[in-house]
């Protein structure tokens, strides 16, 4: 073996550290100029303030919008787990019936831009009368995070032995009970996680959302589009913030969870 | 039906549940996908093609109309641009991820994974301000002595450009790093016993091997690339319009369903066709197998 650091070791190590503060210093400029005193933006920010997190919480406007995407985020990541878990179940363990549907039906919402669905569901739920509501929102972030749930469950459920539950139903348990006591703790990490994902997908999702606010009910995205197309004013960068720490959080939720279904 | 095929959908035989179990599970997700995936999607279809009386006017207008085909052609160009970008930049990521280990390894997966489950405004946003006629990289120009004025950099095409490559940018780096990983170290080792060169191995076996990871890859980003919104929608300049916020502007502004309906026709279409035709490069459970 040659050794490590020769030179075409290093230039490849220069141009990805190149690359990769391309893609976070974006991501990590914009936590300092949330605490700038300027009404307008700058870098350095001047001063120091917590002002604009003060204003993010006390706006009647800010505080509805995140509360309506927390709702919607946390039915949506209830409805896609459910869903999701059943229908991985039906596929893992079934006789393969609907398999290609199925598959097909799943990579959909990814495949289809969201935009198409998003101009689909705002003429559709207007007329049903969706359009807005918390119920609409949870329908269309449900339908957008069920792939992930997929993905993520068949993984955990593909690693357990049939003959588990197999053996269960044979000692008088039923196919329910069989699931709950042996199945589902084996592959819960897995499915927390998904729904943990199925949440972050659904309170960051921007596009559907931007199509299905109503002027009254408007999610955390809708309103941040808003903002950022009007004036970028320094709440944004506080409301950018809180978002990164949520995203480290849930990642790191998601990521302990994952850590346990290997032990 | 037989018999025996009778009683499999009635009953399960403790390994396999029964057809009839089989169906219940599947019926919620079966019936969300109908309702809230196929049914406004084909609704949309149905408008582009009978709108005002059965026609195909509505699809001839986006075509014939050299201002629609330049958005056509320019958000094929963007997706192409992106992706090509996006290669460049993430090949070598990947390659590196793959190679490191221990806290290294560690750094650069978070690199690579934090963008991606952070929102999407947040990073349009961020680039939205570094973009500013008194943003940052305008300072950075005019200190270094590029420029003595600011260069208008916000809502134009190449700010669309660089904030999609840097939203999309996970989406190749995982699946090519996903392939990489797969390579047996006993070839790169064969290679070097057989008297490669650094270079040779990477050519001649580390490249062939990965190719699989940079088409699926790339795909996805081009078809990711072509349905934008947020992006251009915030930083692109209302004359160079995309496919979606030329949607977005029909809808809202000028509420011409019909041809909306046949944009959103056109995009869909396109985009499910070359998901269909390279049905075996797209790998999503690997995409989520190394994202999760």
């Amino acid at each position: 073996m040659k050794p490590a650091l020769d030179r075409g070791s290093l230039a490849l190590g220069a141009y990805v550290y190149t690359v990769l503060a391309f893609v976070i210093i974006p991501l990590v400029i914009i936590i300092p100029m949330s605490f700038g005193q300027n009404d307008h933006l700058e870098f350095p920010p001047s001063g120091f303030t917590l002002k604009w997190y003060a204003e993010y919480f006390t706006s009647r406007g800010w505080r509805n919008a995140t509360w309506l995407s927390i709702q919607v985020a946390f039915l949506t990541a209830i409805c896609a787990t459910l869903i999701g878990t059943a229908a991985t179940y039906a596929m893992v363990r079934g006789r393969g019936q609907l398999a290609s549907l199925f598959q097909i039906l799943l990579i959909g919402p990814i495949i289809v831009p969201h935009i198409a669905l998003a101009v689909g569901l705002y003429l559709f739920f207007q007329t049903i009368g969706l359009s807005g509501t918390v119920p609409g929102f949870v329908l269309a972030h449900t339908v957008l995070a069920l792939p992930f749930v997929v993905f993520t469950t068949a993984a955990a459920l593909g690693k357990v032995d049939a003959n588990f539950e197999a053996a269960a139903m044979s000692c008088g348990a039923t196919r329910w009970t069989a699931f709950r006591l042996i199945t589902l703790p084996l592959i819960l990490p897995s499915v927390v996680s998904s729904a943990f994902f199925a949440f972050i997908i659904s309170f960051d999702e921007p596009v559907v959302s931007f199509f299905l606010s109503g002027v009254r009910q408007k999610t955390l995205p809708r309103r941040m589009f808003e903002d950022i197309e009007q004036n970028l004013t320094p709440v944004i960068p506080a409301i950018a913030t809180l978002l990164i720490v949520l995203s480290v959080a849930i990642l790191l939720g998601a990521y302990a969870m994952r850590s346990r279904a290997r032990s | 039906m037989t018999t025996a095929t009778r009683s499999r959908f009635w009953h399960s035989d403790g390994r396999r549940l029964s057809g009839l179990a089989t169906l219940l599970l599947l019926l919620p997700f079966f019936a969300i996908i109908a309702f809230v995936f196929i049914y406004p999607l084909a609704q949309l279809l149905f408008i582009s093609f009978f709108e005002p009386k059965p026609t195909l006017d509505n699809y001839a207008r986006v075509v014939a109309n050299p201002v629609y085909t330049r958005v056509l052609l320019r958000t094929l160009w963007t997706a192409m641009l992106v992706t090509g970008l996006s290669v460049i930049l993430g090949f070598p990521v990947a390659y590196y991820m793959s190679r490191v280990r221990g806290a290294l390894a560690a750094l650069v997966g978070v690199c690579v994974i934090l963008p991606l489950w952070s929102s999407v405004l947040v990073r349009t946003a961020a680039w939205s301000f570094l973009f500013q006629r008194e943003g940052l990289i305008n300072s950075a120009l005019m200190a270094v002595g590029v420029t003595s004025e600011p260069i208008k950099l916000l809502y134009t095409q190449g700010a669309v450009v660089i904030a999609m490559t840097h939203v999309l940018l996970p989406f190749m780096i995982l699946p090519i790093y996903g392939t990489l990983r797969s390579i047996p170290n006993d070839y790169m080792r064969a290679a070097a016993v057989l008297g490669a060169t650094r270079l040779r191995t990477f050519t001649e076996v580390i490249l062939p091997l990965s190719m699989s990871g940079v088409a699926s890859g790339s795909l996805l980003v081009f078809l990711t690339a072509l349905g934008f919104f947020i992006t251009p929608a915030l930083l692109g300049s209302p004359q160079e319009l995309m496919v979606a916020t030329l949607v977005s502007q029909q809808i809202r502004e000028v509420l011409d369903w019909p041809f909306a309906s046949a944009l959103v026709g056109v995009l869909t279409l396109f985009v499910t066709l070359l998901a269909l035709i390279f049905s075996k490069t797209l790998r999503f459970d690997r995409l989520m197998g190394a994202q999760t």
